[in-house]
């Protein structure tokens, strides 16, 4: 398969995943918001700070309680936030930047993907850019925001019943679940940070709230309580990092990673052959020895901060491994990470 | 759908002998399609149009917004060709193909064809296809042209001529082929009546003829088609034959030259390349040989296929018969090559850079189509006749420039086809773009893309020009063989 066939395939699926997580963040935040008395003050700009752009989003925005016009108020502090998170294609990790891109990515790569799979993502992006998206946002937004999420669901599906189990599905899969393990901690690590800003405090409140909201975010509501029943935060960490079983989960995500990086070069399971492989499984082995009681001691916020540090690193070495052969060739040195 | 309203007017008509009176070749087709209910036939066609818009056989518009793309205008109407004209076509092809390419050899060594007076020396040298970074390069069994696309139009009188020869990078294959599956799915019992010689093994023969150029003998040679990447026309075409023939669609950046071959880069390393089908001009192929700047191709490239490492298809430097100049003597290069006459004539054509050619083309300006020697896809062209005299006025000062870069040529009247248009017959001009490939031998695909200029009174058939296109149904040998219905 060509690295550069490669490459685009991983990063359609990075993505579609990334545009699909952050419309559940921004939904989840949305009916949040309508629950909570008083608005959601600093809710906002969490979830800017979410998809790691809290920088950007002060450039174009200003920073929240320095008097920007922008933000001035709860109403358009959401309004800012929505549109950077949805339509801003300034912002690299917008819906639409992220859409776009994949769109881009595919057009690079037709007649490797089904027809169908191209057809949907060409579908996807038009209903984005169309002038009823924007009206839809602001009327609708839990129905605008879930077909967003829907639309992520059939492109998957779809690839998931028309791909040959070859290397492009494995790139893909990889792709897919690096991402979502990468999304999966970085929900985690915002709303813990904001709920309990102090380690030591850990279980001494109980917002059942924000928590629900969070399992909602990832869709892991039912399932958690089906696993665990009542929740408790140490429980919503144990299920969401280190839960072997909900797709959603960052062990699950690096299970299925693993299993599609070590097919694409043959690779037995628990041996390497490349940097990615090497950073992959020992990351995915951390993981799968740990316990929740040690991420708590570690520090929760600290544990997921090494965590993504981590995810990157084994970004950087599938770009070492696969892509850049000889060096970057000069057509796409790395996408953004 | 009243067909038999329908009126050739003083056109040569390629289904009709005259109001209502259906060709010979035609008249199954017309039978059957009257038979169809009021209404069908135009439901039918947008169904057609949506089955290439799901099939995704769209093309590129340069200059607008990226990743725009639209479907290639299609008329469900079929242009039918009967078995004794293909016979002709494909006979005259064969023979402009054969002579075409001696001539490329000869050009890019010994020049005989300059030594004993033919062509002068200096048209050559100064076409601006002519590479004399080609001069003794011997491509793989001496064949440059590989794929050619000839453009064939009719005259008032039903006379074949050949427009242009196309031996570079001629599209639209994808067309004729996306044309032929969507009829079939829109009328499968017309089809089986009328039993059409299929054109959907052009792939199979594509990656044949590809291969037997390998330079390995042995092993399976490795195919991998070159395009300047997704903003080019016809990135569509590549991707589609890529895909079509299982073989790699690669852009410069995914080639590498490593001690000397060809590779690209993959996920399990460096692989070799044997045959590249490029999809982009000599210009770009090689910046250590042609263009310095070029981003599109392979530094060192050319020094592989010199020393036969690699095979290119085309083959670089054809693009000198190509010249509108260099084509006024394809009779003469015919003659002069096989010792035969002309099958398939060219427009006459007359060559400014002679004197009293020019004289007589600043004379007679509207009444001629001046052509720029090195332009296609409908550019550099003036029509007379529709020209304003302003327009007339600026020409005539470019010809006195530049004399070497105009010919003019006769204006025909195209022959036409009825096309679908509001839910009615009318008759649109038509040209005919059948595919040819040189490998082991010359095969003519039976058919091709029927060019429609579906502009009322337009004679500009190109894609970029507002132009459509329609299947073409070369009939079988022995019409009675078809399948009934």
């Amino acid at each position: 398969m060509l690295s550069r066939v490669a490459e685009s395939v991983y990063w359609i699926a990075r993505y579609i995943e990334r545009a699909e997580n952050v419309a559940r963040c921004v939904d989840v935040s949305l009916q949040v918001a309508l629950d909570a008395p008083g608005g959601m003050g600093g809710q906002w700009h969490s979830l800017v700070a979410a998809t790691g752009d809290a920088a950007r989003f002060a450039e174009r925005y200003g920073e929240e309680g320095t008097g920007s016009d922008l933000l001035s108020t709860d109403v358009a502090a959401r309004d800012a936030v929505l549109h950077f998170l949805t339509f801003d294609t300034t912002s690299p990790n917008s819906i639409l930047s992220c859409v776009t891109k994949a769109r881009e990515n595919a057009r690079q790569v037709r007649g490797v993907l089904a027809m169908e799979a191209w057809e949907h993502l060409n579908r996807f992006y038009h209903m984005l850019v169309s002038p009823d998206a924007r009206r839809r946002a602001v009327e609708s937004p839990h129905d605008f925001y879930s077909s967003i999420r829907s639309a992520s669901y059939l492109f998957e599906g779809i690839l998931e019943s028309t791909l040959s189990r070859g290397e492009e599905w494995n790139f893909l899969r990889l792709g897919r679940y690096l991402e979502r393990a990468d999304q999966t901690s970085r929900i985690l690590d915002v709303k813990y940070f904001i709920l309990l800003p102090d380690p030591g405090q850990v279980g001494s409140v109980v917002d059942d709230l924000l928590w629900t909201a969070l399992l909602h975010s990832v869709s892991g509501h039912e399932m958690f309580r089906r696993r665990h029943g009542r929740i408790l935060p140490e429980k919503v960490v144990d299920f969401l990092v280190l839960d072997r079983e909900f797709p959603r989960a960052v062990l699950f995500c690096l299970l299925q990673a693993e299993e599609s990086l070590l097919s694409i070069s043959g690779t037995p399971m628990g041996s390497f052959r490349n940097t990615a492989e090497k950073r992959l499984s020992r990351l995915r082995s951390t993981l799968a020895y740990s316990t929740v009681e040690d991420i708590i001691g570690r520090g929760l916020h600290e544990y997921l901060d090494e965590l993504q540090t981590g995810l990157n690193g084994v970004g950087m070495g599938i770009f070492e491994s696969f892509f850049a052969l000889d060096g970057p060739t000069g057509n796409q040195q790395g996408q953004q990470q | 759908m009243r067909l038999d309203a329908y009126d050739p007017g003083g056109f040569y008509d390629e289904l009709f002998a005259a109001a209502g009176q259906p060709r010979p070749g035609a008249s199954l087709l017309v039978e059957n399609l009257k038979a169809l209910p009021e209404g069908e036939l135009a439901m039918r066609q947008q169904a057609a149009e949506k089955a290439l818009f799901d099939l995704g056989i769209t093309f590129n518009v340069y200059n607008s917004q990226a990743g725009l793309e639209r479907i290639f205008p299609f008329d469900v109407l079929p242009r039918i060709i009967e078995a004794a004209e293909w016979d002709l076509i494909e006979r005259g092809l064969r023979q402009r193909i054969q002579a075409l390419n001696l001539f490329l050899s000869d050009v890019y060594h010994e020049q005989r064809i300059v030594r004993d007076g033919i062509i002068p020396g200096e048209l050559i040298r100064s076409a601006t296809g002519y590479r004399k970074e080609c001069r003794g390069l011997n491509p793989p069994w001496g064949v440059w042209c590989h794929i050619t696309g000839s453009d064939l139009v009719k005259d008032a009188d039903g006379k074949l001529y050949v427009l242009e020869d196309n031996l570079r990078c001629p599209s639209g294959v994808s067309y004729m082929i996306g044309n032929r599956q969507v009829m079939k799915r829109a009328f499968p019992q017309i089809f089986g009546a009328i039993n059409p010689r299929p054109v959907e093994d052009y792939p199979s023969r594509l990656l044949d003829m590809l291969q037997f150029l390998g330079p390995r003998g042995d092993q399976a040679p490795v195919v991998a088609v070159l395009t300047p990447g997704t903003q080019n026309s016809a990135y569509f075409e590549h991707s589609f034959l890529a895909q079509q023939m299982g073989v790699e669609l690669v852009t410069g950046s995914d080639l590498v030259m490593r001690d000397g071959w060809l590779n690209m880069r993959t996920t399990r390393g460096f692989k070799r390349v044997d045959v590249l089908y490029r999809r982009i001009d000599d210009d770009f192929l090689d910046p250590l040989t042609f263009r310095s700047d070029s981003m599109l191709g392979v530094p060192g490239l050319m020094e592989a296929y010199r020393a036969g490492r690699v095979a290119i298809a085309n083959a670089p430097g054809t693009g000198v018969a190509d010249d509108k100049v260099i084509y006024a003597y394809v009779p003469q290069i015919i003659k002069y090559y096989l010792g035969e006459e002309i099958i398939l004539p060219n427009v006459d054509t007359y060559m400014c850079w002679v004197p009293e050619q020019q004289k007589y083309v600043l004379e007679h300006m509207a009444e001629l189509v001046i052509k720029t020697a090195n332009d296609s896809g409908g550019y550099g062209v003036l029509i007379g006749p529709h020209a304003t005299s302003a327009v007339l006025a600026e020409w005539a000062l470019r010809i006195k420039d530049n004399p070497r870069n105009f010919i003019a040529q006769r204006t025909l009247s195209l022959s036409r086809s009825p096309v679908m248009i509001d839910g009615q017959a009318e008759g649109r001009h038509v040209d005919l773009r059948p595919f040819a490939l040189y490998g082991r031998d010359i095969h003519i695909m039976p058919g091709g893309l029927t060019r429609v200029a579906l502009k009322k009174g337009s004679l500009v058939v190109n894609s970029s020009q507002g132009g459509g296109s329609k299947d073409t149904w070369v009939l079988p040998a022995n019409p009675l063989t078809g399948g009934g219905l």
